[in-house]
């Protein structure tokens, strides 16, 4: 058969494709009131991470449900969202973001939250050229947090380099000072992933300030078998072990230190080994185990009083499961609606009040202030920090909270909020995203606009 | 002529939507899928290293890109290619020895290795923190291919010119070399056909046009990849892709290739469309899936030979209809 002919039978297999696809799509469109604010939300329910985040989504829906309900929209604007489901893989994470990015019956997309680290990295550019903010809380692009390099990206709140500051920050905390850090063995045990590996630029810069020893230790994905290195480790002895694991990684890890005898309270998991789920398949061993997270558990904040009256006992929460209300997940869920609720109030105040478009929600993030005064009115104090975004700086917070496990929920153990020593790691990140800017051949922004 | 004119002429109608997220993967999974065809279809070497080869095309070619800026990026692409061509000549010796599932294991060790070596050593992504590579700027002739339709047209391009010569090879003594050795080696060899050159042979060539696919999904498509991208789901995607389409066959691979690119966006749209609010979105995820493998079931049992056999019988009997 020619090429031609191949040609003609693969347009035609192309066109019946989308005539099916389109009509498809004309259906699911359905009148909307005017004056609503779409908000997309990239989820994954199924596939390997879907029991991390399904209470995340309930988080975000409570309060978005809990703004249209109880506050009638942001300053009167409702919040209208609909579910595009990624698996977590990048490719349907790309194609999610290709299909709500022209926003929806006349409402722009004000923001975009990615919800997968490399779907948030293939989505760099392509949001640049759109004009549409990617907000990702403690996951994506370490360098973006220069704003003049990456306009369109934003790692708010807490780093993966805030993230390994504020652990050994918090060991300093328990050591008694930071000059005491001096001599001690810290072992990073990491997923051998991009993901895993973000960190090691940091701890390598923060050893050699305070003098620690920096050891990595790297687990191959999925991480279901350890005993090599947690071998490693009881023969290296190290002081602390800083966990950053991902799934199935961090209860096997859990489990194996405790059968070569190393404390588990001397471990402390980084923020994606740091929810119920990470910790409760551990079982009886995992009873006083550390974590450090933007995102702390817990039930009795004054936003979660107003969440339970108004959504959960009507009966409108998203949450399957009640028990993981005000989980860390479920939290981080709210955080990460109040960032970007307050983005586009904030973006509001500035353009007038109406739907707010990608380009102005940029402008919101960039002057988003959440002062303790503005978290009190919200009633998110002590469940987020206080935040202040510029050009310059698309982070704002970088600090954690350390969490310890009891058996059942996790507490609190550290002095309020970690800080990370920012002024130490903002010059080198400013480099990589100098040198990221020149291999791309971007001419940074001026940063007074 | 024409037909290749509308193809180029589609950016002018379709948004952004079609270009970046179904039509540049249908293009490029098309490509792959070709590559792998011709290794195990034509010449009947079973692999599942496809994801490691497109990790080398694409690493490959972003390394000529960014230390050798001044070559034109088909040049860059095609170099890649062949990198990626000579890694898999020596992911194919075992196959002078081994066959079959023994083979297919020998592949897979390639797979693993290829996405730890990426992932291991910084120097292949210029030492970025998270060993992830994006694509440096897309250029030829002075024009600017990093829009959505620039890039669309660079795959087309590339995918044509591709599918023209391996559809010429697979006609030429080469893919006759290769089918001969698929339908039995001994018999091949005792002919006089130097099987073991041609097994390597079709490493190369099938590693080549994997490799580009790999580059153009890294930056025509993604814009921004790690070795995960390439990991063995993507290996085995490919080979669906063909099983369904049909092995041994070129158009097969576009069947295929549309089938595992579009049908899950299909339903995905039916299903929000139908069903939207009313179920539990998780639910009808799941739903969606099983459907999906229900469907590929369907089609293999229709025609096990792939949707590319089912095409051409439907063919045939329409036109023996229209005769009468």
């Amino acid at each position: 058969m020619s090429l031609w002919k191949q040609k003609r039978i693969m347009s035609k297999a192309v066109g019946l494709a989308a005539l099916a696809l389109s009509a498809a799509v004309g259906t699911s469109a359905s009148a909307e009131e005017a004056k609503t604010q779409y908000f997309p939300l990239a989820t994954f329910r199924v596939g390997a991470y879907a029991s991390s985040g399904i209470p995340v989504w309930a988080g975000e829906i409570d309060y978005f449900r809990y703004i249209n309900e109880v506050e009638g929209g942001i300053n009167g604007i409702k919040l209208v969202w609909d579910e595009c489901e990624t698996n977590w893989e990048v490719e349907k994470g790309v194609e999610c973001y290709e299909r709500v990015k022209a926003g929806k019956n006349g409402s722009p997309v004000p923001i975009f939250l990615p919800h997968g680290d490399p779907i948030s990295k293939a989505l760099t550019e392509k949001s640049v050229a759109d004009k549409i903010p990617l907000v990702t809380i403690a996951y994506g692009r370490t360098e973006a947090i220069d704003g003049r390099v990456f306009p369109y990206s934003f790692p708010v709140v807490f780093s993966f380099w805030s993230e390994a500051s504020s652990a050994v920050n918090f060991i300093a905390e328990k050591v008694g000072g930071k000059d005491k850090l001096k001599g001690l063995k810290i072992a990073t045990v990491y997923h051998d992933s991009p993901y895993g590996k973000e960190t090691q630029v940091p701890l390598a810069h923060l050893a050699k300030t305070y003098g620690f020893e920096d050891i990595q230790i790297p687990v191959p994905h999925p991480g279901n078998e350890q005993s090599a290195q947690w071998a490693k480790i009881r023969q290296l002895k190290p002081d602390w072990v800083f966990l950053r694991g991902w799934g199935v990684m961090t209860p096997v890890a859990i489990k194996t230190a405790a059968k070569v005898g190393f404390p588990v309270d001397h471990i402390i998991g980084g923020i994606w080994s740091g929810s119920e789920e990470d910790v409760r398949p551990a079982g009886a061993v995992g009873k006083g185990y550390l974590a450090v997270t933007p995102f702390p558990a817990g039930a009795n904040f004054e936003i979660h009083q107003k969440l339970k009256k108004y959504i959960l006992d009507k009966g409108l929460s998203d949450l399957k499961d009640p028990k993981s209300f005000g989980s860390v997940y479920y939290n981080s869920g709210v955080d990460e609606a109040i960032v970007a609720v307050e983005a586009i109030r904030t973006a509001q105040a500035h353009f007038g009040v109406r739907p707010i478009n990608g380009e102005e929600a940029q402008w919101g993030l960039e002057h988003l202030d959440l002062s303790e005064k503005r978290l009190a009115e919200i009633g998110a104090t002590g469940l987020q920090q206080p935040l202040k975004l510029s050009a310059k700086d698309h982070e704002g917070g970088g600090a954690g909270k350390v969490l310890q496990w009891d058996g059942e929920k996790w507490n609190v153990v550290s002095n309020g909020w970690v800080k990370s020593d920012r002024d130490l790691l903002l010059p080198l990140i400013y480099e990589r995203a100098a040198a990221y800017a020149r291999e791309k051949g971007i001419t940074p922004r001026d940063a007074t606009n | 002529m024409v037909l290749l004119a509308a193809l180029a002429g589609i950016p002018l109608v379709a948004n952004d939507y079609w270009l970046n997220a179904v039509l540049i993967p249908f293009l490029i999974m098309s490509l792959t899928a070709l590559g792998l065809n011709l290794l195990m279809g034509y010449a009947g070497q079973a692999s599942l290293g496809s994801g490691g080869f497109m990790s080398v095309g694409a690493y490959a070619t972003y390394n000529l890109l960014l230390r050798l800026p001044e070559l034109p990026l088909p040049v860059s692409l095609l170099l890649g290619g062949i990198i990626s061509g000579l890694v898999g000549v020596v992911a194919g010796l075992p196959s002078l020895r081994i066959k079959g599932f023994y083979l297919v294991a020998s592949t897979l060790a390639t797979q693993f290795l290829l996405e730890w070596l990426f992932n291991q050593y910084g120097w292949f992504s210029n030492y970025s923190t998270s060993s992830s590579i994006s694509a440096p700027r897309l250029a030829f002739l002075g024009h600017d291919l990093s829009s959505p339709a620039g890039r669309y047209l660079l795959t087309l391009a590339t995918v044509v010119v591709v599918t023209a010569v391996a559809a010429r090879l697979v006609r030429s003594q080469t893919g006759r070399t290769w089918m001969a050795i698929r339908d039995m080696d001994t018999a091949a060899s005792v002919i006089g056909i130097p099987v073991s050159a041609g097994k390597l042979k079709a490493f190369f060539v099938s590693s080549l046009v994997i490799g580009i696919a790999g580059a153009l999904w890294a930056f025509a498509y993604l814009g921004t990849v790690d070795a995960r991208s390439f990991n063995l789901d993507r290996s085995f995607q490919v080979m669906f892709a063909i099983i369904i389409g049909g092995m041994g066959s070129v158009r097969g691979n576009f069947l295929g290739a549309a089938f595992m690119i579009f049908v899950p966006i299909l339903l995905d749209h039916l299903g929000g469309g139908v069903f939207g609010g009313a179920v539990d979105p998780g639910q009808l995820e799941n739903f969606q899936k099983a459907l999906f493998g229900a469907l590929i079931v369907w089609f293999l049992i229709k025609e096990p030979r792939g949707l590319a056999a089912l095409l051409s019988r439907a063919w045939t009997r329409l036109a023996s209809r229209i005769n009468r």
